[in-house]
């Protein structure tokens, strides 16, 4: 991908991205869903995911939706399946979560209105499984098992 | 019997043996349904899904194409998504694709159509010489392609005809048609079939439709030409990021003036955006790059029936496939031809009742009376 | 197989040829009839030319004169604005600008679609007007004949399912982009045989008209 990276890329109106950019029709919709889901989070602690890869976007659009909602303090990456990058953005709340395969190419994009996204939080399956997996290791080391309550 | 035992074995097995983590699970479950056009929320649904499906086992017979569709699949970027769905299906035939020659080729065929008698998809690349036209257009293996797919899709669960020409006939069928090319939907009567129409199709939405076959069970919900409609809901104009510039008037002239330059729309360059649905204005090509209108070019309706004949690519939309400015000259002339003659008659007319008129006098006429 | 698809390049390719030709054939032989029985032979002197007097009315008719204007205020006010408004999204909408280029090779500015939207709009709310007025006015109603209605339908589709096309309000858009131009080929088709041989015959006739008041000679 790199000779394809090489060329430069000239995008229509040539401003740079800023966070007070005039939006366009496209990105402002997407933030005012932003604003509902959490609104939602908030009210009722329901979460939403927003795949940012079926809008259409102009070229240009992602980036800068990307530089108005800004960095956070969390960053996270987790190894499963190749690369997942999730980034708080600056909006409390929101989350951008990349998912990459090995080769770093995007599989999806979303945003993630959540108290934590739902990849950062271990599965259901395995706690149940961790404890079992404890429970054996416990054992073997020779203490009393646990009191499963 | 390798095939069968295969099959047996449910995805959230198969893929966990091949050490795929829960979160692993998770993320591929986002991506499917990234790739499907469903929402993100679907996520979990696809997730108790996959983890219970079972590998279905699928027949690709090529005919009369370009291979583009196989390549559109393969091509695409590397360990994907699309790779994953394509190693969790069971892909038995595929005669540009398999390791297997000749007769053991075509054993594998016919093997896997007898182990999954009426669980088998069937995909179909390439237009076929219809049951009427001379059948050594396009053979394979000796058997007529119109064989062959009847053959195959006897005991088929549904069929997936995979780009234009499949799903209409596409260029083989082009104007004057000289091998007699039918799409698979015309001789295919008795079995579903889903289009997955492009000139190629999009990748994700090929293995997005085997995606939604082995999770839920089914085809996905279609359109008129058999299209499922989760790709093929919306057009390209209305999906357009170009589409305030259309709304605005604001046009590109040709493709290297100021308005090309600044991205406007493409309506005057023959974009047949307005009139083709398709996904890759959201879905983009070649790993979500780009795609032809964000290159400046304008769609070719490469996803709608009769694309190669629907006049020519650089004329808008609106202008007639055939008709020019000499058919109305011509016709025109024509019509001033007769009209005067018409008249001419009419004034002859007159002037001969003119001449053998004879005057009656009142007396005259009286005198009759 | 025959979907919305073949139907819009079934409207686009043959139909548009038949219905083009029987336009041409049909107006020309209406005008060239016109043309060669032509007038009675003039005896007497001209006063004047009758160049200008007869342009300069084909003109001056377009505006009603006032008495025409108190006796039948809605007929001119209406009238006017759908016509002004037909030729408005008839000339100045950039796919048809585009579709008599192909044609003729000759092409001029388009107005923005949304106000080509907005003026068709108008249009139609006009086209609806007139013909209650025509179904409600006690003379008119009676000097109607099925033909107006006729003519009026093939108008009224015209114009309708161009906006429909235009705004995306039928699915899928072949098929209502076909329905237009069907509509506007059934027109064209049967211009040259109903009153709507007037979008050209007026032109002559005020010319005549003027001429003759023009030369100030006598005609029989
Ligand atoms: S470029 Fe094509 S698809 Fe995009 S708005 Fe213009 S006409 Fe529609
Ligand atoms: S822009 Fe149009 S012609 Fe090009 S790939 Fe997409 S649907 Fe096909």
């Amino acid at each position: 991908m790199s000779s394809l990276d090489e060329i430069p890329v000239v995008s229509g109106a040539g401003a740079p991205a800023s966070r007070e950019l005039p939006l366009n029709g496209a990105l402002e919709s997407v933030l005012h869903e932003v604003r509902h889901a959490l609104a939602r989070l908030v009210g009722t602690g329901e979460t939403t995911k927003i795949d940012l890869k079926s809008m259409p976007f102009g070229p240009g659009d992602l980036d800068r939706l990307i530089a108005f909602l800004g960095k956070g303090e969390v960053q996270a990456s987790i190894e499963a399946l190749g690369p997942t990058r999730v980034q708080e953005t600056a909006t409390a709340g929101v989350w951008l979560v990349d998912y990459l395969n090995s080769e770093a190419q995007r599989l999806a994009l979303h945003l993630e209105i959540a108290h934590v996204p739902e990849i950062l939080r271990p599965q259901p399956q395995d706690l149940d499984d961790a404890i079992a997996v404890l429970d054996a290791r416990l054992n073997r080391v020779g203490g009393d098992p646990p009191p499963t309550s | 019997m390798a095939a069968r035992n295969a099959t047996e074995k449910t995805l959230g097995e198969s893929l966990r043996e091949r050490g795929v983590s829960r979160r692993g699970f998770l993320k591929f479950c986002a991506a499917t349904a990234s790739m499907m056009a469903l929402p993100p929320s679907m996520t979990s649904t696809i997730a108790a899904a996959l983890e219970q499906a079972r590998r279905p086992s699928v027949i690709w017979l090529s005919f009369q194409e370009c291979t583009g569709c196989t390549e559109s699949l393969t091509r695409s970027h590397a360990p994907t998504v699309e790779d994953l769905i394509l190693d969790v299906i069971s892909l038995d035939y595929h005669h540009t694709l398999q390791a297997a020659a000749g007769e053991a080729a075509e054993l594998a065929r016919v093997q896997a159509m007898k182990a999954h008698a009426g669980d088998y998809l069937v995909v179909v690349d390439g237009s076929l010489p219809g049951p009427d036209s001379n059948p050594g257009y396009s053979t394979v293996a000796g058997h007529s392609n119109y064989d062959m797919l009847m053959e195959t899709v006897e005991h088929a669960a549904a069929v997936v005809a995979v780009g234009s020409c499949a799903a209409f006939g596409g260029l083989p069928h082009a104007s004057p048609n000289p091998t007699g090319a039918v799409s698979v939907l015309d001789v295919v009567k008795h079995k579903p079939v889903v289009n997955v129409s492009g000139c190629p199709p999009i990748p994700m939405v090929i293995t997005g439709v085997l995606a939604h076959y082995l999770i839920f069970g089914r085809l996905p919900e279609l359109d008129a030409y058999h299209r499922p409609l989760a790709f093929f809901g919306q057009s390209i104009h209305d999906r357009c990021y170009r589409r305030p510039f259309y709304d605005k008037g604001l046009f590109a002239k040709s493709f290297d003036d100021e308005g090309a330059r600044l991205g406007w729309c493409l309506y005057q360059l023959g974009c047949k955006g307005p009139s083709t649905y398709n996904a890759c204005a959201t879905m983009r090509w070649n790993d979500g790059t780009s795609w032809p209108v964000e290159a400046g070019h304008p769609c070719l309706g490469c996803a709608e029936p009769s694309f190669w004949d629907a006049g020519g690519f650089y004329q808008a939309l609106s202008v007639p496939t055939s008709a020019s400015g000499m058919t109305v000259l011509g016709a025109g002339a024509a019509g001033a031809l007769v009209g005067g003659a018409v008249a001419a008659l009419a004034k002859r007319r007159t002037k001969a009742e003119e001449a053998r008129r004879q005057p009656v006098t009142v007396d005259e006429l009286e005198q009759k009376l | 197989m025959s979907g919305s698809m073949e139907f819009l390049l079934w409207t686009k390719g043959p139909m548009f040829n038949v219905a083009i030709a029987i336009f041409a054939i049909g107006l020309l032989v209406r005008i060239a009839e016109i043309f060669v029985l032509g007038r009675e032979r003039n005896y007497a002197e001209p006063r004047a030319s009758e160049w200008l007097p007869g342009l300069r009315t084909v003109f001056t008719r377009t505006v009603a004169d006032p008495g025409t204007f108190k006796r039948a205020p809605f007929n001119v006010v209406v009238g006017w604005v759908w016509h002004i408004g037909f030729l408005i999204a008839l000339l100045l909408f950039v796919p048809h600008i585009k579709l008599i280029e192909s044609l003729t090779g000759l092409s001029w500015p388009a107005l923005p679609n949304p106000i080509i939207s907005m003026v068709t709009a108008v249009t139609l709310v006009a086209l609806i007007a007139t013909l209650i007025h025509r179904m409600t006015h006690p003379v008119k109603r009676r000097i109607s004949t099925i033909e107006d209605y006729l003519v009026w339908t093939v108008v009224f589709a015209v114009v309708l399912t161009g906006f429909l096309a235009f705004n995306r309000m039928i699915n899928p858009y072949p098929l209502v982009l076909g329905m237009h131009i069907l509509s506007a080929e059934i027109m064209l088709i049967l211009l040259p045989f109903t009153k709507l041989t007037h979008i050209f015959t007026l032109f002559i006739a005020r010319w005549y008209n003027g001429a003759a008041f023009g030369r100030k000679g006598v005609q029989s």
